[in-house]
C-alpha cells in the first residue's frame, strides 16, 4: 500500500516511476490488513500529524476512486469498559482535540444511539468522525493503476546498484537491472532486508496479527468500534500476545475482528489462543456475535521499528535511497501522507511535515 | 416406474408435517430438510445476497453452503445436513439470512 | 492378530473421518491396543462412498445403491465389535473445525455438534489421524447456478442418504469415473437419465494396458456399469461437454456439444436435452484444512504423507483422499497402513521397513491405476473459453468470470489469493472450496490450496471458549469412557 501511494504521488509529481514487487499486488502485509484509516488511536505527536495529513489525502483520493476502493468515512467509536477507563479515555481525547482531532465524548445514551448492539451497561466512549476505512488490496491495486507507473510484479530485488561514490543508481532484480537515480524502500515488514541490500541498517521487525472474518451480516456494527485498552496495546513494547477487540462491519457484509499483536517472527501457524482471545473480546463488546460464525481468519506481519514510528525520507548514509516503511499496523492509513511526503522530497520540495522524527538513521545498530 | 424408496426397499414410519414459510409439507422420518423439500418438488429456497437468484442443493454434502435455509428461526443452516422433526418450521432465506 | 482391550492408560488416537480410510485406520489401530476416538460429521459411519439411507428410513436393501457393500458390511461389523469392547468411541455428528497441538505434546480436536451444530466438543488425544476425504470440483459454465444443477456426488449423496431425486429426468456430465455409478444409480432409482456426457475419451484407457491388467476388479466394475447403462438405455456421449444450462427459476434443459481434440466444441454439434437435473462433476480435491492448520506440509493439493502415512508433523498421520484422490479401495489400504503405523509407534514398537507388505503392494498398485485415470479424465483444455463474462464463478459472493478476468487484466492480479482479495471470489461461506480451481484456471495461474484455518464455520461464542479446561461452561472435553465407550470400559 505504501509503495502504491508513493508511486501515485511521485508519478503525479512528474516522475517516471517503476514499481517492483517480488510477489503480486498487495501480497505482503497490505493483503492481510483491515484497511484502517485512524486518528483515534494515536496520541499527539508526529504519528498523529502524519495521520491527520493522511486523512485529508484519503478523502481526496476517495472522490477520485469512488467506491472501487470501498472507502467509508464511517467514524470510530472507542468504548470504555469502566468509569475509570472512561475518565482516562476522555483525558486522552482532550489531548487529541488540542492537536486537531475531532473527538466527541459520548454519554451512554449517545453511545447506544451510534451502536445499538453494544453490550449493555457500558459507561460511555468517544466518537471519532475522522476515522475511516478502505479495502486495502483494492486501494493498492487502484492507486497503482491510477498512477500510471510501470508495475513489475514477480520481480525480486537482489541488489541495490550503487555508483563508485556510493549513491544508488537502481536495483538489480532476478529478471534484469532497473536503473534510476532514486530508490524508495517501501518493502514494509521486509524493509530491513532491502536496506541491508543497500548496505545500510534499518531495524524493521514483524509483529504478527490475526483478523477474524465473520459470515456476511446486515449492518449491525456501524462504526469502527474498539475498547479503550487497544491504544495501550498499540503503543506497547511487549512481545507477548496482546489482544484488544477491534470490531467493524464492512461494505461487503462480513464483520472484521482484530487485533492481536505478538512478536513471534514470521511464524505463519494459526494460533488458537490468539483467535480465541479475539472472539472473546468481540463477543464481550457485541454479545450478538456469539451466534455469528467465523468463516475464516488471516494473519499478517506488521512492520515495526523500535520506537513505533515509521522511517520516511532520504537515508543520509546512502544518497538516493529513500525509506517509506515501518508503519506497524497503520500502514494503510499513513500511506497517503507517506507517499505525498516522499514525492515532495524526490522533487526537491520542502515536505509538508517535519521528517526529523521519521529519520531512517535514527537507530544505532544496537537498538535493533 | 421404480422410486428410490422402492429400490432400497425402505419402509419408513408414517410421514409427519413440517412447514415451509407457513405452508404445510410432508416429510419422512430420517429425511433432511433438503430431502423433504426435493420430495415435495421444491428445488430452491434461498435468494442470493447480491442478485437475489434462486439456489438450492448443489454439493449435497455440506461443503458448498448453497442450500442455506432458516430452520426454527436459526438462519444459515445447511438444508442437506439438517435433520427434520415433526412441526419444524423451515423458512426460505434471502440476503444474509439475518432479517436484512 | 489378537484383540487386546486397552486400559485407560493406553495411548489414545483421534481418527477424523469415518469413510473408508478412517474406518480402516480405526479398526487397524484398535485391534492393536490403541484407544480410538473416531470423529465423523455424519450420523452413520461410511463417508461419502458408503453413504447409506438415514436409519429412520428403514431401508432393507441399502446395498441396492452400492457395490462393494460386503466390504462395508465387514468394516461396519468390525467397528461395532470394537465399540462394544470399548476400544473405539464413535463420535457421530461431530463436525471438526480445528485440530491443534497442545502445549503438553498431545493434540486437541475441536468439533461442533448438537442441533444446528452449535455446541462445542473437544477430544484430547496422543495422536491424530486425518482421514478427511475430499470433495468434488465443478468447473463453471453458463447456467450452472440454476437450481437443479447439482454436483454428481451431490445427486448421489441425496439419493443414497435421502432416497430422493430432483425430478424424473437427468443428464449426468463432466469427467471422471464417478459419473458412471451416478448415472446407473439414478437410472436404477427410476430417473430417466437422458445422457451421460463425458468430456474425456475413455477409449484411451485400454492403451494404458499394463496398469489396467493389474486391476481385474476395476475392469469387472467397468463392465458392470456398462451393462447397467445399456440396460437402462442411457445414451453415452464421450468427448462431449455441457455448454450451457437453461432455465429461469430452475433447470429446464442443457445444451451439449461434441469436442474436438483441442477441447473446443465442434460447430454444428450442439443439441438441447430437456432435463430436471444436471449432475455434473470434474473430479475431486482433497480436504487439507485441518492438516494445514496443524502445520503439515502439503504436496500440491494434497497432504504429504510418507510410506507409513505419516505427515511431517510428529504424531499426525493422514490417509485416504486427503493425501491424494484415488478411490475407496486405495483409501482402505492407506487407512490400514496408517492405523497400524500409528498403533506401532504409539505403543513404542516402530514398524520395520516391510511391516505390511500386502497392504503396501495394494497401495502401490492402486496408486498406479489412479494415475492412469487422472491422465485420462482431465477437464477439456478449452473449458475456460466457454465461460462467458456474465457467468457467476464464485457462487457464494456472486463474482463473475468478467470480474476475475478484469482483476488480472487491469489490476495486476496473478495468483488465486490476489484475485480473491480484489474480487471477493472465494471469500464467502464455502471459502473457495467450490470455485478455487475455476478461479485459478480463468486467471491463468496454478491452483494452490488456500489457507483456511477453520475447516468449517465456527460460532464466535464457541471459538471464544475453545480449549478452556474441562469443567468450564463451554468446550467440554470428551474422552474415552463417556458415551458409547463407557459400557465396555470394565471389560478389560
Amino acid at each position: 500500500m505504501v509503495g502504491a501511494a508513493c508511486a501515485l504521488y511521485a508519478s503525479r509529481a512528474g516522475l517516471d516511476v517503476i514499481l517492483v514487487d517480488r510477489g503480486p499486488v498487495a501480497g505482503g502485509t497490505t493483503g492481510a490488513g483491515e484497511g484502517n484509516l485512524l486518528v483515534s488511536d494515536k496520541e499527539p505527536g508526529p504519528e498523529l500529524a502524519l495521520a491527520l495529513l493522511s486523512t485529508g489525502l484519503w478523502a481526496g483520493l476517495a472522490e477520485e476512486f469512488g467506491t472501487a476502493v470501498e472507502y467509508e468515512a464511517k467514524g470510530g467509536v472507542v468504548v470504555a469498559s469502566s468509569t475509570g477507563g472512561l475518565t482516562a479515555l476522555e483525558e486522552f481525547a482532550q489531548g487529541q482535540r488540542a492537536a486537531g482531532v475531532l473527538a466527541e465524548p459520548l454519554a451512554p445514551h449517545a453511545l447506544y444511539d451510534l451502536e445499538p448492539h453494544l453490550a449493555p451497561g457500558l459507561p460511555g466512549g468517544v466518537h471519532y468522525p475522522q476515522d475511516s476505512q478502505v479495502m486495502p488490496a483494492l486501494a493498492a491495486a487502484h492507486l497503482i493503476r491510477g498512477s500510471g507507473a510501470r508495475l513489475l510484479t514477480g520481480h525480486t530485488v537482489t541488489a541495490v546498484l550503487r555508483t563508485p561514490g556510493g549513491a544508488v543508481r537502481g536495483v538489480r532484480t532476478d529478471r534484469g537491472d532497473l536503473l534510476a537515480p532514486a530508490v524508495v524502500n517501501a518493502a514494509g515488514t521486509w524493509g530491513g532486508d532491502l536496506a541491508a541490500l543497500a548496505g545500510t541498517h534499518l531495524p524493521v521487525l514483524p509483529r504478527r496479527g490475526f483478523v477474524l472474518v465473520t459470515e456476511p451480516l446486515p449492518r449491525r456494527v456501524r462504526h469502527k468500534v474498539y475498547a479503550a485498552d487497544y491504544v495501550a496495546d498499540v503503543a506497547s513494547d511487549s512481545a507477548a500476545l496482546q489482544t484488544s477487540p477491534v470490531v467493524e462491519g464492512t461494505a461487503a457484509g462480513p464483520v472484521l475482528i482484530g487485533a492481536s499483536r505478538e512478536r513471534v517472527g514470521f511464524d505463519r501457524t494459526y494460533s488458537l489462543p490468539a483467535l480465541r482471545a479475539l472472539a472473546a473480546g468481540a463477543t464481550r463488546l457485541f454479545p450478538f456475535l456469539a451466534d455469528v460464525h467465523a468463516l475464516r481468519a488471516y494473519l499478517g506481519f506488521r512492520p515495526y521499528l523500535p520506537d513505533h514510528l515509521p522511517a520516511i525520507g532520504p537515508d543520509p548514509r546512502v544518497p538516493g535511497l529513500h525509506h517509506a516503511c515501518g508503519h506497524e499496523g497503520a500502514g494503510i492509513g499513513l500511506a497517503t501522507a507517506t507517499g505525498h511526503l516522499i514525492a515532495q522530497v524526490l522533487t526537491g520540495h520542502p515536505p509538508d511535515l517535519d521528517l526529523a522524527p521519521f529519520r531512517p538513521d535514527r537507530f544505532t545498530e544496537e537498538s535493533a | 416406474m421404480r422410486t428410490p424408496l422402492e429400490l432400497a426397499d425402505a419402509r419408513p414410519g408414517p410421514a409427519f408435517t413440517v412447514t415451509l414459510d407457513g405452508r404445510e409439507i410432508e416429510a419422512l422420518p430420517g429425511q433432511t430438510v433438503a430431502a423433504a423439500l426435493w420430495s415435495a418438488g421444491i428445488t430452491s429456497w434461498r435468494g442470493t445476497r447480491g442478485e437475489d437468484r434462486p439456489r438450492g442443493v448443489f454439493c449435497g454434502i455440506g461443503v458448498c453452503f448453497d442450500c442455506l435455509v432458516t430452520l426454527n428461526d436459526r438462519p444459515n443452516q445447511r438444508a442437506c445436513l439438517a435433520p427434520l422433526h415433526p412441526g419444524d418450521a423451515i423458512r426460505t432465506q434471502r440476503g444474509t439470512g439475518h432479517d436484512d | 492378530m489378537t484383540d487386546r482391550c486397552p486400559g485407560r492408560d493406553a495411548p489414545h488416537l483421534a481418527v477424523i473421518g469415518a469413510g473408508p480410510a478412517g474406518l480402516a485406520a480405526a479398526l487397524a489401530a484398535a485391534a492393536r491396543g490403541v484407544r480410538v476416538t473416531l470423529l465423523d460429521a455424519e450420523p452413520e459411519a461410511g463417508g461419502q462412498f458408503y453413504r447409506q439411507p438415514a436409519a429412520a428410513l428403514r431401508a432393507r436393501r441399502p446395498q441396492a445403491l452400492h457395490h462393494q457393500w460386503r466390504t462395508f458390511a465387514r468394516l461396519r461389523h468390525g467397528l461395532a465389535r470394537h465399540i462394544a469392547a470399548g476400544r473405539v468411541r464413535h463420535a457421530r455428528e461431530h463436525h471438526v473445525w480445528f485440530a491443534e497441538r497442545a502445549p503438553d505434546g498431545g493434540f486437541t480436536v475441536h468439533a461442533l455438534t448438537g442441533p444446528g451444530r452449535g455446541d462445542p466438543a473437544e477430544v484430547r488425544a496422543d495422536a491424530v489421524l486425518l482421514a478427511t476425504g475430499g470433495h468434488e470440483t465443478v468447473l463453471p459454465f453458463p447456467g450452472w447456478t440454476l437450481p437443479g444443477v447439482v454436483t454428481a456426488g451431490g445427486a448421489q449423496a441425496m439419493l443414497k442418504a435421502g432416497l430422493v431425486t430432483s425430478g424424473n429426468t437427468a443428464v449426468v456430465a463432466g469427467t471422471g469415473p464417478l459419473l458412471l455409478p451416478v448415472a446407473t444409480g439414478l437410472a436404477a432409482a427410476g430417473v430417466d437419465v437422458r445422457a451421460l456426457v463425458e468430456s474425456a475419451d475413455p477409449g484411451a484407457l485400454p492403451r494404458q494396458a499394463r496398469a489396467l491388467a493389474a486391476q481385474p476388479g476395476k475392469l469387472a466394475e467397468g463392465a458392470l456399469y456398462a451393462g447397467q447403462l445399456l440396460r437402462h438405455r442411457v445414451r453415452v456421449l464421450t468427448r462431449h461437454t455441457v455448454v450451457e444450462a437453461h432455465g429461469t427459476e430452475r433447470l429446464e434443459a442443457v445444451t451439449v456439444a461434441a469436442l474436438d481434440a483441442g477441447g473446443r466444441t465442434r460447430p454444428g454439434t450442439a443439441r438441447r436435452i430437456a432435463c430436471a437435473t444436471l449432475a455434473v462433476g470434474h473430479g475431486m480435491l482433497p480436504h487439507t484444512d485441518l492438516a494445514d492448520a496443524l502445520g503439515c506440509r502439503l504436496a500440491g493439493p494434497a497432504v504429504h504423507a510418507d510410506d507409513e502415512q505419516r505427515t511431517d508433523v510428529p504424531g499426525v498421520w493422514a490417509a485416504g483422499e486427503c493425501t491424494g484422490v484415488g478411490g475407496a479401495a486405495l483409501s482402505l489400504a492407506e487407512g490400514h497402513i496408517a492405523g497400524r503405523s500409528a498403533a506401532a509407534r504409539l505403543l513404542g514398537a516402530p514398524p520395520g521397513p516391510d511391516a505390511w507388505p500386502e497392504a503396501a503392494r495394494t497401495r502401490a498398485r492402486l496408486r498406479a491405476f489412479s494415475a492412469v485415470l487422472d491422465a485420462v479424465y482431465t477437464p477439456p483444455p478449452g473449458w475456460g473459453e466457454r465461460v462467458t463474462d456474465a457467468t457467476v464463478v464464485c457462487r457464494c459472493e456472486e463474482v463473475t468470470a468478467g470480474a476475475i478476468r478484469a482483476s488480472v487484466r487491469e489490476l495486476g492480479a496473478g495468483d488465486v489469493r490476489t484475485v480473491k482479495l480484489l474480487t471477493r471470489a472465494g471469500m464467502g461461506w464455502c471459502q473457495g472450496r467450490m470455485c478455487a480451481p475455476a478461479v485459478a484456471g480463468l486467471a491463468g495461474c496454478a491452483f494452490t490450496p488456500s489457507r483456511r484455518p477453520f475447516a468449517r464455520p465456527v460460532p464466535l461464542g464457541v471459538l471464544a471458549r475453545a480449549g478452556e479446561d474441562a469443567g468450564g461452561d463451554g468446550g467440554r472435553a470428551e474422552d474415552q469412557g463417556e458415551g458409547d465407550g463407557r459400557a465396555a470400559g470394565a471389560g478389560g
